[in-house]
């Protein structure tokens, strides 16, 4: 027990903390932006799996970093284009797509996977590439300090910085302004000249932006390797942070790093014979409990950050 | 002549679109499979027909079907009172988990055995359902976010009871005790594993469509779904409509896992999420929420799969093909403006018509 808690004090513990925040902020911005517009973006885990495996196999390929991450990044874009086109133009219920898009990155990744790499498992054989660790000049010499925040993965300190690019694009820029107007009253963006479908599709697409970068990061980063479902609900694990966070982005990187903090606490409890599949429960059965207490506390006031406004005649399929 | 095709266009409209629907996923893999084979002409034969070449494989698809038909009918439930319950993955794994450890434990007489392993599955399928639809009645927690995490943790608690409870050490893999011969359910088609579990299925199947179109609850359901304010201003009581399509949802799922064990496995031996808790919302889209054309989908879906299957092994195209071309088929149903053009000129033109022949 003593042996938990020291371990859980040490600066490595904080090292490990975002680690696992990584691959869930991305998808949080990602959920929080189309939020914002009025998406339920359900599809981050299909688009974030679709990224993660391009990601290596270009690598593997063309052995370049950076046709590696555009290649994930135009692949999860794509999704996300298919998605909004699905939702926007055919009219197709976004949650019933979303779930779509998803069993298709599922089946579609494998299916790839098995061709690229003859496994239906994982992309071992692939010889793909890693995304860089960064010491930071100075804080990497600051004693306790520099363990926690230097050496990460360049990814882990460009989700930090999405961050406040998430805040400029919605507070200071004509789109997110418009992204924010169609999120609340449609109808009032209408008269205004404001066309919701597209600005719902750039929201919808900068969305698979942060999930792409998100899945890079799990396959070239936070593992060295595709493997089959990797994603494990993260993407969904991110709607609830979302949710939570208001669609905010201060407040999505401080959700972010609780659960995450939370969820390598979890791991960490391994150490002291806690039955593994237990443990493996804990990051999902913590998200449903905050997003119940969030539900419980916020039950009083007005909810302004419902994903979308349901029209209440819709109906599924 | 004319008007009469147009008649059937508008009437059919629903039917045609599905149809076409279909055929564009069935081309879609006819194209991989000239993508990715040599000589595919024997594949694309085996694929399609493949199914349908021996009993055995006939077998196969009435065993695979099921459980996705009881899914299919879990998710059509909740589907038709609007709620995007998609819980039926985790109400089914863990109903397996809990009907294959009472089974393992039951002493009771041999011929109560049956039906009780089932009612135990479907109560803590139901209940498990329970919790994401009380969470969206009573606190307007999202179902879908919930019922998706959710699904992740009953699989891993699922994993725990057989890994502690009871695991079979001699099995070389992670599986429960061998359920007594008493508890399964009798393959009764010689040369196939079809078991009892269809015709249950079937018998579900006519229960849920009489309790939907025939009841006062089984209205209010539809009602709810297809106009909440609606159904709410007429006296509803949504909250109850939600919490009672919830554990439908999860007793139909729980039923669906737990026969597939009784009749297929005889034991609870998932290393993985079985995934027919998804298969039943794929089928539930494809039919659209219609109970009884569930049992098509569900047939229509193990006939790609089992198709699939004899692919992979006759080519080095991998079974997950199917579930490419079932994700593009769904995104097409479910896509409301997928030829509603088409439609809008057929009727125009097929009124002009009846007005110039009168």
């Amino acid at each position: 027990m003593s042996n938990l808690w020291s371990s859980i004090l040490s600066p490595l513990f904080v090292f490990a903390v975002f680690r696992v925040m990584t691959p869930i902020l991305y998808p949080a911005l990602g959920a929080g932006i189309s939020g914002l517009s009025g998406s339920l973006n359900i599809a981050l885990e299909g688009i974030m799996l679709v990224s993660a495996l391009m990601g290596v196999i270009i690598s593997a390929v063309s052995q370049s970093l950076i046709l590696a991450v555009a290649g994930a990044i135009a692949a999860g874009l794509l999704v996300a284009l298919v998605l909004a086109f699905v939702h926007l133009n055919l009219k197709a219920d976004i949650v019933l797509a979303g779930i779509a898009l998803n069993l298709f990155a599922s089946g579609f990744t494998v299916f790839l996977l098995y061709l690229t790499a003859k496994s239906k498992g994982n992309s071992a054989a692939l010889k793909s590439l890693m995304m860089p660790t960064l010491a930071i000049p100075l804080v990497k010499d600051i004693p306790v300090v520099g363990q926690m925040l230097s050496g990460h993965n360049i990814l882990t300190y460009i989700a930090l910085l999405a961050v406040p690019v998430y805040w400029v694009i919605v507070n200071k820029t004509p789109l997110g302004l418009r992204i924010r107007a169609v999120g609340q009253s449609p109808d009032a963006a209408i008269s205004t000249g404001i066309r919701p479908d597209v600005i719902k599709l750039k929201a919808l697409l900068i969305s698979g932006v942060f999930a792409s970068l998100g899945g890079i990061y799990l396959s070239m980063g936070y593992s060295s390797a595709f493997g089959r479902d990797m994603t494990a609900g993260r993407g969904f694990i991110a709607l609830a942070v979302a949710v939570v966070a208001q669609n905010k982005p201060l407040r999505t990187l401080l959700y972010g790093f609780l659960f995450a903090a939370m969820f390598t606490f979890a791991v960490y409890l391994g150490s002291i014979k806690f039955p593994t599949e237990l443990i493996q429960t804990i990051p999902y059965l913590m998200t449903v409990i905050v997003l119940v207490v969030y539900c419980l506390i916020g039950r009083r006031r007005p909810r302004p950050l419902q994903p979308a406004e349901k029209d209440a005649s819709e109906k599924p399929a | 002549m004319k008007i009469e095709i147009d008649d059937f266009i508008v009437r059919y409209f629903t039917l045609i679109r599905t149809v076409i629907a279909i055929l564009i996923g069935i081309a879609i893999s006819v194209g991989i499979i000239i993508l990715l084979v040599a000589s595919p002409g024997g594949s694309i034969t085996s694929f399609l027909l493949g199914p349908f070449s021996t009993l055995s494989r006939i077998g196969n698809i009435f065993e695979k079907a099921s459980p996705i038909i009881l899914c299919g009918l879990a998710i059509a439930v909740s589907f038709q009172a609007g709620q995007f319950n998609i819980g039926a993955e985790g109400s089914l794994v863990l109903g397996a988990c809990a009907g294959t450890a009472f089974g393992l434990a039951f002493h009771g007489p041999v011929w109560l055995e049956i039906p009780f392993v089932l009612i135990v599955a479907a109560i803590v399928g139901g209940l498990w359902s329970l919790i994401p639809g009380l969470l969206k009645a009573k606190l307007g927690a999202d179902e879908v976010v919930v019922t998706l995490l959710m699904n992740y943790v009953a699989f891993y608690l699922a994993i725990y009871v057989v890994n502690n409870l009871i695991r079979d050490p001699n099995a070389g893999f992670m599986a429960s005790w061998t359920l007594p011969e008493s508890a399964w359910l009798r393959q009764f088609i010689p040369g196939t594993r079809v078991h009892w579990g269809i015709v249950l299925g079937f018998a579900l199947v006519g229960v849920v469509q009489y309790f939907l179109y025939s009841t006062s609850l089984g209205y209010e359901i539809r009602m709810t779904g297809f106009n909440l304010s609606f159904a709410r201003y007429t006296g509803v009581n949504i909250v109850k409509i939600i919490v009672i399509s919830a554990f439908i949802t999860g007793v139909l799922a729980g039923i669906g896992g737990m026969t597939e064990i009784m009749g297929i496995h005889h034991r609870f031996n998932w290393q993985m999420s079985p995934g027919m808790g998804w298969d039943g919302v794929v089928v539930a889209i494809i039919a659209r929420n219609n109970p009884i054309l569930v049992v098509f989908a569900a047939l229509f879906l193990s006939y790609l799969r089992v198709g699939g299957q004899i692919l992979t092994i006759s080519s080095s195209v991998p079974a997950e093909m199917v579930n490419i071309i079932q994700s593009i088929i769904i995104i097409l149903i479910t896509a409301e403006a997928f030829l509603a053009s088409w439609k809008t000129r057929v009727s125009i033109r097929r009124s002009l018509s009846a007005r110039a022949a009168a």
